[in-house]
């Protein structure tokens, strides 16, 4: 099958430190790929490649045999790679609402003009549709400082969600969520994700949620991929578990 | 060629003050993150200081070199003493605000010194020429020099390297760049940063107060003279690149030359050269000429 | 931002009251009033630039290309008319901003505030040596009149060019605050918090913040015009960087989320100054100083906080967004 993202020998340094050596990686449609690696193993860099905000030193991204490695975040969102953030980046002085209004504004640039109201039907029904698949839509007029963390996390995925992108990448979407919460909001993600975009590349360090939500895991070691497959075979692997997972089961 | 040794000793001696006015600015900027505007202001007042501790000693007839010592000393005291007021009862309140916000309140300080100055020298200009004398002319390959502007070239070399000694070999020093460089880090390993502010910010107004005495002897004081120093020091630290003391020397030299340079080819495109080469810079260089880009994390 | 939703046409009428209001003031008050309006549009712009989080130290450079584009075509081509120079100064300043504003763009935080202070410090230095255009001294032009009507009566005169300001600022005013409801409005917001994110959502910070320069050029230039048209004279001073620090003075005192309070700021400036050359002559910049450090200090969002229900609290955005962090760190 043809992939819809292929990278191959991806190479990115800084200083010293190699966050990515010859890295190559190939995402079929469809798939739910998790990304695992203690800090630093070049994951959310990985990540920063494929979304153009980091250039690599050398190598190809591939978007359906496009290229992409030199694009700007800009010209990937366009192209239909969309992301959300290990911390949320949010308009933060903006209510929930109006956050995603901008990002719906974000799937017409051209047409971002003076005279249309910022609040004209069509973008607040989206923007209020989108809330709502995240069961936010009583938070939707708070302004973002004023939500807790774990909102802030789902806002951020929803705004990702506006653009119905072909490949979806989560920078730890359970991240500061409490162990309690990490299954109810990680089935909000994926129920709410599940209508638009197929193909989901998620980093995460919590196993339990690797285990339950990828069908296929990549595991990071110092830039390098150490296993790739699936999840069982991937977490059970030896040097996985010696490198990444530090054997703690 | 004669015209051009000409243009590069009037370089030379201009950058050598400008260097001591934006060796301050840039360290302020370094340590709390403040562009200064008022930093012009406390080189006016350090020349004023100095023509009123020169008018003193002379009023009194002691020898001109009491009045040199007299202007040093008088302009070292009262910038200390003025930079830690200011920083301790007006900057304090503003920290952890925006960076904008913070331009703002050194130009409300600009605002009011200019004013106080006024108040106290009054209006009209104010000479203190006695220093100027001290060293004689000195003849140098057939041009004539007044010796206390070749003087400023070993004083502002030995200010620049007594800085870079004490921030590189000192104990105070590595402190102070630890704060420039990851105040959070410093903080969590015990600097008390306060500290490190009031003191840097002291320092950043006796060095403008410093250059505006040295100065003093060679121009003429009256108003506009701080906001024609800021203007010159503005373009220095962002040539050479804000919180940078390599870039201040370098911005220092550059924008000494291209004076001089335009004052002796072009004189009608003094200031107009100066930002030509700073808006050059910051297209291609938008950090300046020695600070590189940092990545934000996401 | 929450804004009293005015109908257009309650702004309308307002502008047109004001403008009548003019009829009953005394000369005095009607020409520091015409001051206040004009230095309001310039201020406007300020505070539009500034809802992308962009500060402008350089404002003077397009308030001196608009005075000094009116006062050379005027003096060429005899245009007086009030309103043609107003255009005139608009279209000058508007054109200069449609140069500068794809390439200042890019910049932001302190670097932005710098470069705008340095282009138009270059205007004015160059303007200082020139002496085609009355170097450091500058020049008169003549009287303004309006759709053919020469104004021999000073009174009347003043009353003419308070009413053409009064209406332009108003107009302006009425157009800002459609923009501000506008989408473009909210994604300017929304470069201000986060420049990076608005990328990742396909949208060209660049873009937004140029069409914001543009505008605020515009209304620099047709500001330019009004303060020639006032004083019937220019020189560099237009230019230089204390002039602009004024009406960033301006825009602070008003904050960014209210129209109307860039005019009460702009006309509160201009009675403090008239005040303080009456009584308090030679600290005219201390009365400032101490003014913009209260204003800072006890509204940090501006006096158009006073009316404007605040219901967001200022909270600084966490680490994900200084506001010192340039666009396009990798780009």
């Amino acid at each position: 099958m043809k992939p819809i993202l292929s990278a191959r020998r991806l190479e990115k340094r800084f200083g010293a430190v190699v966050a990515a050596d010859a890295l190559s990686i190939d995402i079929a449609a469809g798939q739910k790929v998790s990304l695992i690696g203690a800090n630093g193993a070049g994951k959310t860099t990985f990540v920063n490649m494929v979304t153009g905000y980091l250039k690599p030193d050398s190598g190809s991204i591939a978007l359906d045999g496009m290229n992409i490695g030199r694009r700007s975040p800009r010209h990937v969102a366009e192209l239909g790679i969309s992301r959300s953030f290990q911390i949320p980046q949010l308009f933060i002085d903006l209510t929930a609402a109006e956050n995603l209004a901008v990002a719906v504004s974000g799937t017409h640039p051209r047409a971002l003009s003076f005279h249309s109201p910022a609040e004209a039907h069509g973008r607040r029904d989206k923007a209020l549709e989108l809330l709502e698949r995240f069961g936010l839509a009583d938070l939707a007029d708070r302004p973002i400082s004023e939500l807790a963390g774990g909102v802030r996390k789902l806002v951020d995925i929803a705004m990702a969600l506006v653009r119905r992108p072909r490949l979806l990448l989560l920078d730890e979407p359970t991240s500061g969520v409490s162990a309690e919460e990490k299954f109810a909001t990680m089935d909000r993600v994926i129920h709410a994700v599940a209508p638009d975009a197929a193909t989901i590349v998620f980093v995460e360090h919590d196993m339990e949620i690797v285990s339950r939500y990828a069908d296929r895991v990549v595991a990071f070691y110092q830039g390098r991929i150490l296993a790739d497959g699936d999840p069982r075979d991937v977490l059970n692997d030896p040097e996985v578990r010696r490198y990444v997972t530090g054997g703690a089961q | 060629m004669n015209s051009f040794l000409t243009i590069v000793l009037d370089g030379l001696i201009q950058a050598s003050w400008l260097f001591i006015v934006a060796l301050g600015l840039t360290l302020v900027f370094g340590v709390l993150k403040i562009l200064n505007i008022a930093h012009g202001s406390f080189y006016a007042l350090g020349a004023y200081i100095a023509a009123t501790a020169v008018t003193f000693v002379a009023a009194h007839s002691l020898p001109p070199s009491v009045g040199f010592v007299a202007m040093l000393a008088s302009v070292a005291l009262i910038a200390s003493a003025v930079g830690l007021l200011l920083e301790r009862g007006l900057l304090k309140m503003f920290y952890g605000r925006d960076e904008v916000v913070l331009l703002l309140v050194t130009y409300a300080v600009f605002l009011i010194l200019e004013d106080v100055t006024k108040l106290i020298w009054g209006v009209n200009p104010i000479y203190a020429t006695q220093p100027y004398e001290l060293f004689g002319n000195v003849a140098f390959a057939g041009l004539y020099y007044v010796g206390y502007d070749l003087l400023l070239m070993p004083i502002s070399a030995a200010v620049g390297f007594a800085v870079w000694f004490g921030l590189n070999r000192t104990v105070t020093g590595k402190i102070v760049l630890a704060v420039i460089h990851n105040e959070e880090m410093s903080v969590s390993m015990g600097v008390r940063v306060n500290r490190v502010y009031a003191v840097a910010f002291a320092f950043g107004v006796l060095l403008a107060a410093l250059a505006g005495a040295l100065t003093a002897p060679k121009i003429s004081m009256q108003p506009g003279l701080s906001s024609d120093v800021i203007i010159l020091s503005f373009a220095i630290v962002v040539i050479g690149g804000l919180g940078s003391v390599e870039g201040a020397a370098v911005g220092a030299i550059l924008v000494g030359l291209a004076r001089a340079a335009s004052v002796h080819l072009v004189p009608q495109a003094e200031l107009f050269m100066i930002y030509l080469i700073m808006a050059g810079v910051l297209m291609f260089r938008p950090e300046g000429l020695f600070k590189r880009e940092a990545a934000r994390r996401i | 931002m929450k804004h009293g939703r005015l109908h257009p046409l309650v702004m309308i009428a307002l502008v047109v009251a004001a403008t009548l209001f003019g009829r009953i003031l005394p000369t005095w008050t009607l020409s520091l009033a015409t001051v206040a309006a004009s230095n309001a549009l310039i201020a406007l712009g300020i505070v539009i630039l500034a809802r992308t989080g962009n500060v402008s130290f350089g404002q003077g450079l397009f308030f001196a290309a608009g005075g000094y584009g009116v006062a050379l075509i005027a003096n060429a081509w005899g245009v007086t008319d009030a309103v043609a120079q107003m255009v005139i100064g608009a279209v000058c300043g508007g054109l200069l901003g449609l140069v500068i504003g794809p390439l200042i763009a890019r910049y932001s935080g302190i670097f932005f505030g710098m470069l705008t202070l340095a282009l138009s410090m270059v205007l004015y230095g160059a303007l200082v040596k020139s002496s085609a255009l009355g170097g450091s001294d500058g020049f008169n032009v003549g009287r303004p009149s309006l759709f053919g009507m020469v104004f021999v009566d000073p009174r009347e005169a003043d009353f003419m060019l308070y009413a053409v300001s009064v209406v332009t600022t108003g107009l302006a005013g009425i157009a800002a605050t459609i923009l501000f409801r506008s989408e473009l409005g909210l994604a300017s917001l929304a470069v201000r918090e986060n420049n990076l994110r608005i990328e990742y959502l396909g949208i060209s910070a660049n873009r937004v913040i140029t069409i914001n320069f543009i505008i605020a050029a515009v209304f620099a230039g047709a500001s330019g015009a009004f303060a020639l048209m006032a004083q019937r004279h220019i020189d560099p001073q237009f230019a230089y960087w204390t002039t602009s620090g004024e009406f960033v003075f301006v825009a602070v005192l008003a904050g960014y989320q209210s129209v109307a309070a860039v005019f009460v700021a702009s006309l509160a400036l201009e009675l403090v100054r008239s005040f303080s050359n009456l009584y308090l002559p030679n600290t005219w910049q201390l009365v400032l100083g101490v003014f913009l450090l209260g204003v800072i200090l006890f509204l940090p969002r501006g006096i158009g906080s006073l009316w404007i229900r605040e219901k967001r609290k200022r909270s600084k955005p966490a680490a994900a967004t200084p506001a010192a962090v340039r666009k396009g760190v990798a780009l």
